[in-house]
């Protein structure tokens, strides 16, 4: 293929643009517009997709996006897809049917959301399962693994989660770069060592936010084609930040460090939109062995921080910012998760992190290529692949100590 | 790390309970306010959400809407009188000829309200018609099948190999007709149902019936008094109250699990739509369970007991004074009880498969004094 395509590129050459008149420019823009117009037309007229109806009921889609559980029953958020507007006739709760109001009432058109209300009595701490029945008696069921009572979104809920997401997210952070006075006394053998855990610890959290992201995808419904969107954010939020960092060289130091808290940042406020749905889902599994783990598993996250500092210190606020970046937005993803919360919503944020993560691994690997005089001869220093096996296995014992 | 949270909220585990007080006890001693996650469960519970409904017997445990017979052109309330005796001639040897048509369609029908289900029918409805003839009776039953698939019509009675309704006897294929030609025996309360196959789509599906075979008086003389009650038409017969039941199922989605429960098919129709029945006037109710997938369903009478008579073949009670029977699919009986020493009021009926009850199948009597 390569052979035969080489010589066609290399005969194409750059054509003068040819000034055209403005209504030829117009023309050529209408006239393709034009015949979409005419075959969309033409398609729904005389409708050849005819000859294709085998009798097979409509696709029907439903996907349950929020949940409330409180004094009046329970209240779910659901969205529909397929191929024709989808009716909910009826509601089981635990396979018994249960009065319930829709609101909006009426079909669900292709995309469409509504409020499900149902006045059921449900038991605090146990499970239960709805199910929709639609009009042609298709099920959507939608587990509760532990009816709890639904946090209201008040002032007095957003302090507490406030305080938690700081232990998540800027704590860790700033006990991380706290270590910045000792790293400063290492080598360039040390140097390359804090350089690669910091690509390890990257390389971990790029793994885990892309995981999450593909699988909160996968809750979403069908129609916003939750993993292509997934790569295709990741990609993207890759593609600018990578420009937006290029514009002045490659960056070092004080810009390095704002990268990689921009990529923790956006990661962790991810993070906390998942959490805060999960507190607004009623997971009360958060406990301080919990808590005291993700901020352990996040203290790597300020030393890698701290690394591209160690050559060129900054201004000491500096470092205060840096911990803000990396971890306040774990608190407004808290926030958000537990106000309004969408799978896809969620996805998105953690993509966004994703690549983010990705430009800066690309950053600190090409900083510590110039940094280091060794890779000249070729060899893979020990001391790199010391500091990634360390960034990425300490990460993965602190996610050890917390996963339960 | 989103993983670790699901995990943790997942009921079945263990650690749940232990975490979430430790969560409690972390948030009340971080939040300005003192606040858990828990707190205010106490002054509201949730348990207020069913407050709403109490004033009925179901609550808000019920389905939402109502099933008009314009859509189904067939009336539950109706189903549970409306017999089928056939048109009637006289044989040279004295007999009756009872001749009945039957035909078999296909036919969308609403099982709850605003749930629709892709029958096979026989006159357009589920459960088919009532068939009611007398003990003797040369039956005909012309079935023409209009339908898409082949279908049957398997009568539980007695009757030849040839007449059983089975692929090879009496199995018709879409467009052709056959008809079933059999003497009625034994009297009791039977059901028919198509036995094509695979015969868990082709019953599930809604070809099935109540049949039902009248003892004749002059061939029980020792009980002739009972059997005359039993024999439709007669004085006697006029005194009671008599009611078809069906129980059925659905499976809408086609897992092999039924999404609705209940008598004669809709839903809940029963506990909307109660039965209207006379105090004074003895009742007595047709059961025949045909519900596909469960092994088992019953009917629970409250406040009440009944004289059962399995598969309605004796004049004496097979069960007396009871007030749940079970019955395994095909098995049906004879229900007989009264309320004329009872209060006026809504008097409740169901499976004791709670489950059943729960997705359907539950109704209730009206005994109201009589008209003056």
């Amino acid at each position: 293929m390569n052979d035969i395509a080489g010589p066609e590129t290399v005969v194409a050459s750059p054509r003068p643009s040819a000034a055209w008149p403005g209504y030829a420019f117009v023309l050529w823009i209408a006239l393709p517009l034009f015949l979409l117009g005419l075959a969309a037309t033409w398609l729904v007229v005389s409708d050849p997709l005819r000859a294709f109806n085998n009798g097979a009921p409509p696709v029907e889609r439903l996907t349950f996006e929020r949940r409330i559980l409180d004094n009046s029953g329970i209240h779910l958020f659901v969205r529909a897809g397929g191929s024709e507007p989808l009716t909910i006739a009826q509601v089981q709760v635990d396979d018994a049917y249960w009065t319930f109001t829709q609101d909006p009432p009426g079909d669900l058109g292709r995309l469409a959301t509504a409020w499900i209300h149902i006045p059921f009595p449900w038991t605090l701490g146990e499970a239960h399962e709805v199910r929709v029945v639609t009009k042609l008696g298709t099920t959507f069921d939608h587990e509760i693994p532990v009816a709890v009572r639904t946090p209201e979104a008040q002032s007095g809920q957003l302090v507490p989660q406030a305080v938690l997401g700081a232990f998540v997210g800027i704590v860790p952070v700033a006990i991380g770069l706290m270590f910045y006075p000792t790293l400063r006394g290492v080598g360039s053998q040390g140097m390359s060592f804090l350089l690669a855990l910091t690509i390890g610890l990257l390389a971990f959290l790029f793994v885990d936010a892309l995981e999450d992201a593909l699988e909160l995808a996968g809750e979403a419904a069908a129609a916003f084609q939750g993993h292509v969107m997934v790569v295709l954010a990741a990609l993207v939020s890759f593609l600018l930040l990578w420009a937006i960092g290029r514009r002045r060289g490659a960056p070092t130091g004080l810009a390095l460090a704002t990268y990689i808290s921009l990529g923790i940042g956006l990661h962790n406020l991810g993070e906390g939109l998942a959490i805060g749905a999960a507190f607004t889902a009623g997971a009360a599994g958060l406990g301080i062995f919990l808590v005291l783990g993700f901020t352990l598993h996040n203290i790597t996250e300020g030393i890698g921080i701290a690394a591209p500092l160690v050559k060129e210190p900054p201004p000491p606020s500096a470092f205060v910012w840096l911990a803000l970046l990396a971890g306040a937005p774990a608190i407004l993803g808290m926030w958000l998760g537990s106000l309004a919360y969408s799978p896809q919503w969620a996805a998105l944020a953690l993509a966004v992190g994703a690549g983010a993560i990705l430009q800066v691994i690309v950053e600190v690997g090409a900083y510590l290529r110039r940094l280091d005089e060794r890779w000249k001869t070729a060899s893979v220093p020990v001391s790199v692949i010391g500091g990634l096996v360390v960034g990425l296995s300490l990460m993965y014992a602190t996610a050890v100590l917390v996963k339960v | 790390m989103r993983n670790w949270l699901r995990e943790t909220v997942n009921r079945r585990h263990l650690l749940w309970g232990s975490l979430a007080t430790a969560s409690g006890s972390l948030l009340g001693g971080m939040a300005a306010t003192g606040q858990s996650p828990h707190a205010g469960h106490g002054s509201a519970p949730p348990y207020e959400a069913n407050a709403a409904g109490r004033h009925s017997a179901h609550g808000n445990m019920i389905t939402v809407g109502d099933v008009g017979r314009a859509r189904n052109g067939f009336d539950p309330t109706a189903l549970l009188t409306d017999w089928d005796t056939g048109v009637t001639s006289s044989l040279p040897d004295g007999r009756t000829l009872r001749t009945f048509e039957i035909i078999g369609e296909d036919k969308e029908i609403e099982i709850a309200p605003g749930v629709f289900f892709p029958a096979w029918t026989y006159n357009g409805r589920v459960p088919g018609p009532n068939l009611r003839v007398t003990e003797g009776d040369r039956v005909h039953i012309v079935f023409r099948n209009h339908a898409s698939h082949r279908h049957s019509i398997h009568f539980h009675g007695i009757h030849s190999a040839r007449m059983d309704g089975l692929p090879g006897a009496g199995e018709v294929g879409a467009g052709e007709t056959f008809i079933y030609e059999f003497d009625a025996f034994p009297f009791g309360c039977h059901l028919y149902h198509c036995h094509s196959l695979p015969l868990k789509r082709h019953i599930h599906k809604g070809m099935y019936g109540a049949f039902v075979i009248d003892p004749d008086p002059a061939r029980h003389p020792e009980q002739a008094e009972v059997a005359r009650s039993r024999l439709l038409g007669t004085p006697e017969n006029r005194e009671w109250q008599e009611f078809v039941m069906v129980m059925n199922a659905f499976d809408t989605n086609f897992d092999g699990e039924n999404e609705v429960y209940a008598v004669n098919t809709v839903a809940h129709h029963y506990a909307k739509h109660p039965i209207t029945v006379i105090r004074g006037k003895p009742v007595r109710v047709y059961l025949v369970n045909v519900v596909e997938f469960d092994p088992i369903n019953s009917l629970h009478l409250h406040g009440n007991f009944f004289d059962y008579y399995d598969h309605g073949t004796t004049l004496t009670p097979t069960l007396r004074t009871i007030d749940t029977v079970m019955q395994c699919q095909a098995q049906r009986g004879i229900l007989e009880f009264t309320y004329r020493e009872h209060e006026t009021g809504l008097y409740m009926f169901h499976a004791h498969q709670s489950e059943f009850t729960e997705l359907g199948w539950m109704g209730m009597f009206n005994v109201v004094e009589a008209a003056a």
